[in-house]
């Protein structure tokens, strides 16, 4: 039971795994994209963890409620800046990648190597 | 209950993200990446991120699918296999995966009220946006007014993240495949979809405006309506073709939008300079300080969701036009 505290952790750390395995080995550069958006995901869920306290409902105030248990406004509002801002970026690259993709006609990164 | 519900989304969490690395067909891991982040939203909403939950799943399910999408359409949805360096890639990943695990046992539990991230600001977050702004709720509280600046940085990182998307993406040269004949796009031809969408695109974007008006009582406000908002008409282009939304939303007015919206935020700032208070301290905008946040925060929710909504449509144009052109 004790380990279960830990289990959302131990998915942070397997997502954040996955999409780093995704970013070193593959070669499509879309794929690379995917896989830093997984990272990213795996960051948002550790910090999302980090916010809940036991008994705790969403910080929105109850009235009439005064002894209600909030769980902890900050990290969210830290996540939820970061998600819109990470489909901007997220964005940014994958216009590149149209671009290169026009230039050199393919997106992996070994044909774009070789054609250099 | 919740708990076994929590730990079967995070299952499925881990197994999605497995298979969107290993499927080799591009348009299968988008659909599967749209996927991931619906789960990851009700996952949110499980840990009591009810704002967070409502980003994402606009966002992540909604709006990334849809660029991610657009952008396939003009490169390749295969994948070619190979791999560079796979067993070092693993080797790595294990070994960094191994000491991630054995730091997170220092970690606090799920849920524990006396971790160190608890006892920092947070409560006085808790304890004090009652009085000094009094709107229930506290994440947009934080969001607008306590932490006014990094708001106003992360608007201006989205602003600077579209022009970034039109520089690379813009009109291209003139005469460069210019005569090709307009593609009658759009899900004209099916009419399930054609008939359902038409009825649903008035009421995503109601709901996106309740959002973004109502985010002081209730999970909601700027970033999130400017996301709905934004996947409303992306539904309209989709169903009637890219040149009918342009034409009911046009691209000067997008631009409008971006500008308008992040310099209204900053205006904002500037005017309580102005009136003798702080940067982005509302307090003074009105003799009631309260009622002068409560405005403060109103004005500059709306300059967000204007600016938000704004720069997701005019990427999602400038990959589409570029797809077509």
């Amino acid at each position: 039971m004790e380990l279960l505290g830990y289990f959302n952790y131990f998915v942070f750390v397997v997502l954040l795994m996955i999409g780093l395995y995704a970013v070193i080995s593959k070669v499509n550069l879309v794929k690379k994209l995917i896989g830093l958006s997984i990272f990213q995901s795996a960051v948002f869920l550790m910090y999302i963890t980090m916010d809940k306290v036991e008994g705790g409902t969403a910080p929105i105030i109850l009235a009439g409620m005064p002894e209600q248990i909030y769980s902890n406004p900050l990290p969210q509002v830290l996540i939820l800046t970061a998600i819109v801002v990470g489909v901007s970026t997220l964005s940014l690259g994958l216009a590149i990648v149209v671009r290169i993709n026009e230039s050199y006609g393919t997106i992996e990164e070994d044909e774009i190597l070789d054609a250099d | 209950m919740t708990f076994v519900f929590a730990l079967f989304l995070l299952t499925l969490l881990v197994i999605t993200a497995l298979a969107i690395v290993r499927s080799d067909n591009l348009f299968v891991a988008v659909m599967l990446t749209s996927i991931f982040s619906l789960l990851m939203a009700a996952n949110f909403f499980i840990l009591d991120a009810a704002d967070v939950a409502l980003t994402e799943a606009a966002v992540g399910a909604g709006v990334t699918t849809v660029i991610f999408l657009s952008a396939l359409a003009m490169t390749a949805e295969r994948e070619k296999f190979a791999h560079v360096g796979r067993a070092a890639a693993l080797l790595v990943v294990i070994v960094l995966g191994a000491l991630m695990t054995y730091a997170i046992f220092d970690a606090p539990r799920l849920g524990d009220p006396n971790a160190p991230v608890h006892q920092h600001v947070a409560p006085w977050y808790l304890e004090k946006t009652p009085e000094y702004i009094d709107i229930p709720n506290i994440v947009t509280a934080v969001l607008s007014s306590f932490r006014g600046y990094d708001t106003l940085g992360e608007v201006f990182v989205v602003f600077a993240a579209c022009i970034g998307v039109l520089f690379i993406l813009g009109p291209r040269p003139a005469g460069h495949a210019a005569q090709r004949p307009a593609r009658s796009s759009g899900l004209k031809h099916h009419l399930i979809p054609q008939v359902v969408g038409r009825l649903l695109v008035p009421f995503i974007v109601l709901f996106g405006l309740y959002v973004q008006f109502h985010g002081e009582y209730g999970p909601g406000g700027g970033f999130q309506a400017g996301a709905i908002i934004a996947t409303g008409v992306i539904l309209f282009a989709l169903l009637e073709g890219e040149n009918a939304a342009l034409r009911a939303v046009p691209q000067r007015a997008l631009m409008a939008l971006v500008i308008g919206g992040a310099s209204l935020y900053g205006a904002v700032g500037i005017v309580c300079i102005a009136l003798g208070g702080n940067f982005l301290d509302y307090s003074v905008l009105s003799s009631d300080p309260v009622f002068g946040q409560q405005l403060g925060i109103l004005i500059i929710e709306a300059g967000v969701g204007m600016a938000v909504c704004g720069a997701l449509l005019t990427i999602f144009h400038a990959f589409a036009s570029r797809g077509q052109g």
